[in-house]
């Protein structure tokens, strides 16, 4: 990769790195609350709902503050972590992946809550009465069933965590190497006086990022649908 | 055996069933909304009775009392829906196998290439459900409960979703499963050729009670019954043997208590046992023999009731070895001075007996 420089290709890495990390980490959380908002009635339901969506509506500053109050250091998690696993996340690329991960869950809840809510119960019934349990019809109609909601969530929180700023900023700051994503050296450079051209190649970069990640979901969402409608 | 007996007010319906169902097809029939869909969901374990007890063969599946509720997957009681249902995500073979997958391979009392053949579907197995007719689909549906192993199928108007061309595909297949894998089926409609044609029990169901239960051929020809039977369907069902074929004129004739029926020409083997539904309104009373008329079917009878309620038409009842009805206006039985009793020739065009007035005997229970 002779045409990028060092810092880009870190940055890059970095921004991958800490997306997919994000996504990975959420996917089950995402597919449980999806599931548990479509499917089931509770007490405080309207709470629990208000509060995956709280990052989808306040500042993004506001999520990275309350981050480093809960997870800092010094903070009511964050202490209990470092004291007890060695573990520090403030400051830290994971951290980072903390911040894109709290900020992309709602996207991802939204989109495979829709797909649950597109799963026709009656089907379920149907393999109830074959013979199948409540997990096995979950495993083996349900979850196939919704895979392109799943697919769908995956790439709106991939690229909502590579465009995360605001919070990751307030949480871990923009240390280049650990935690200075895409968004966050592009801030850098705009802020140097002669990183124009750097914040232009990073930009393109940025783009290149997001549009290949759109073309490759659009590729399995295809090879999907046809797996599902034969 | 299914033995059921249950309750359950939901708002302002209120349902209590008892019945029982054997061998051959026993139908719950009625109209919209007396709670046939609600009585088969119970059974299935999807619909939990308020009171009551439900078992098969001697085990319980619900029992009040008890707090016993089998789940659903624990039944053993296969499905077949309205709307079939099927797997969209996976291939017609997939359906089939979802359920017999399930069963221990010592348990599987239906083989799959049996099912296959007995619904002709061998050439859909790798197809997928969204690529199927409105009747392939149902014969997939069916297959795919039976391969599962049921103890008894519950089918919930299977073809109430089908035109009468895929109607008249799908019902030979039903009369095949009742004859040849002999699992007992459990089957609602609310259409009264399909209960001629199948079924050897009904369950005659109104506003969420059953009203009468046994024979369809006892059931269907009660008088006190014909506002549940239906006004324009309400007729006797009378049980009848192909006696011989008189292929001359293309007609056959059956053997029905009473007498000859000829029907138009039927491609059955000679002593088939049949179903025949008379319809009230093709039959006409005379109070004396016929010659110079073009109806073939002519029996002797005694007028053994009259129903009427004050329409321009009144029912009557007449004894020809089996119960026959005859609806006639109420001008004609007052000009004929009928009452119970009366000696009468009733007469039945060839013609009001169609296939869809037939329906084949399946096995007595032995």
């Amino acid at each position: 990769m002779d045409w990028m420089t060092p810092a880009e290709v870190e940055a890059l890495m970095l921004s991958l790195k800490v997306s997919v990390t994000a996504v990975i980490a959420i996917l089950p959380f995402g597919i449980a609350a999806a599931w548990l908002l479509a499917r089931r009635d509770f007490f405080g339901k309207t709470l629990v709902d208000g509060l995956i969506h709280l990052p989808l509506v306040v500042p993004p500053v506001v999520i990275g503050y309350l981050l480093l109050v809960l997870l800092g250091r010094r903070g009511v998690v964050g202490a209990w972590l470092y004291d007890v696993f060695d573990i520090s996340i403030a400051f830290t690329w994971r951290g980072a992946a903390v911040a894109a991960a709290v900020m992309a869950f709602p996207l991802m809840v939204r989109a495979i809550r829709l797909s649950f809510e597109a799963v026709d119960p009656r089907l379920e019934t149907a393999a109830r009465t074959l013979g199948a349990g409540p997990m096995r019809v979950f495993f083996t109609l349900t979850l196939p069933l919704v895979t392109p909601g799943i697919l769908t969530g995956c790439v709106l929180a991939f690229a909502r965590a590579l465009g995360e700023f605001g919070a990751t900023i307030t949480f871990v700051s923009n240390i280049p190497g650990e935690t200075s994503t895409l968004p966050l050296a592009i801030f850098s450079s705009i802020q140097n006086p002669s990183g124009e051209e750097a914040a232009f190649r990073l930009t393109l970069l940025a783009i290149a990022l997001s549009l290949a990640a759109l073309a490759a979901s659009e590729f399995l969402s295809r090879r999907l649908s046809k797996r599902l409608k034969g | 055996m299914l033995e059921v007996d249950v309750s359950r007010t939901l708002g302002s319906f209120d349902l209590a069933a008892r019945f029982s169902a054997g061998r051959g097809i026993t139908a719950l029939f009625g109209r919209s909304g007396v709670g046939k869909t609600m009585l088969v969901n119970m059974l299935a374990g999807l619909d939990r009775p308020d009171t009551g007890r439900i078992s098969i063969n001697g085990q319980v599946l619900f029992d009040g009392k008890a707090n016993i509720d089998v789940a659903p997957e624990k039944r053993r009681l296969g499905y077949v829906f309205q709307e079939s249902r099927l797997f969209p995500h996976m291939s017609v073979r997939g359906n089939l196998t979802y359920g017999m997958n399930l069963v221990a391979a010592s348990e599987r009392r239906v083989d799959f290439d049996t099912v296959v053949s007995l619904l002709d579907i061998a050439p859909l197995l790798e197809r997928r459900p969204h690529n199927l007719s409105g009747g392939e689909k149902q014969r997939v549906a069916i297959g795919r409960a039976l391969l599962a192993s049921p103890r008894l199928v519950l089918m919930d108007e299977p073809l109430a979703n089908l035109d009468a061309a895929r109607r008249a595909e799908i019902l030979p297949f039903i009369e095949s499963l009742r004859d040849e894998l002999d699992i007992p089926v459990v089957y609602v409609s609310h259409s009264m050729d399909e209960i001629v044609r199948l079924a050897d029990t009904v369950v005659l169901m109104t506003k969420g009670r059953v009203a009468a239960s046994g024979p369809v051929e006892e059931v269907l020809s009660r008088l006190d019954l014909r506002p549940l039977t239906g006004r324009y369907d309400a007729g006797a069902v009378l049980p009848a043997v192909v006696e011989a074929h008189e292929s001359a004129d293309k007609l056959t004739r059956l053997a029905v208590p009473g007498g000859p029926l000829f029907v138009a020409q039927l491609r059955l083997d000679v002593g088939t046992e049949l179903r025949v539904r008379v319809r009230a309104r093709d039959v006409t009373l005379s109070l004396e023999p016929q010659d110079g008329l073009s109806v073939l079917n002519q029996f002797q009878g005694v007028v053994a009731q009259i129903a009427d309620d004050d329409g321009p038409h009144v029912d009557v009842l007449v004894d020809i070895g089996t119960p026959l009805w005859a609806r006639i206006t109420r001008r004609s039985a007052y000009r004929l001075q009928l009452a119970p009793g009366a000696h009468v020739h009733a007469l039945i065009k060839s013609v009001a007996i169609d296939r869809y007035s037939l329906g084949l005997r399946g096995r007595k229970p032995r």
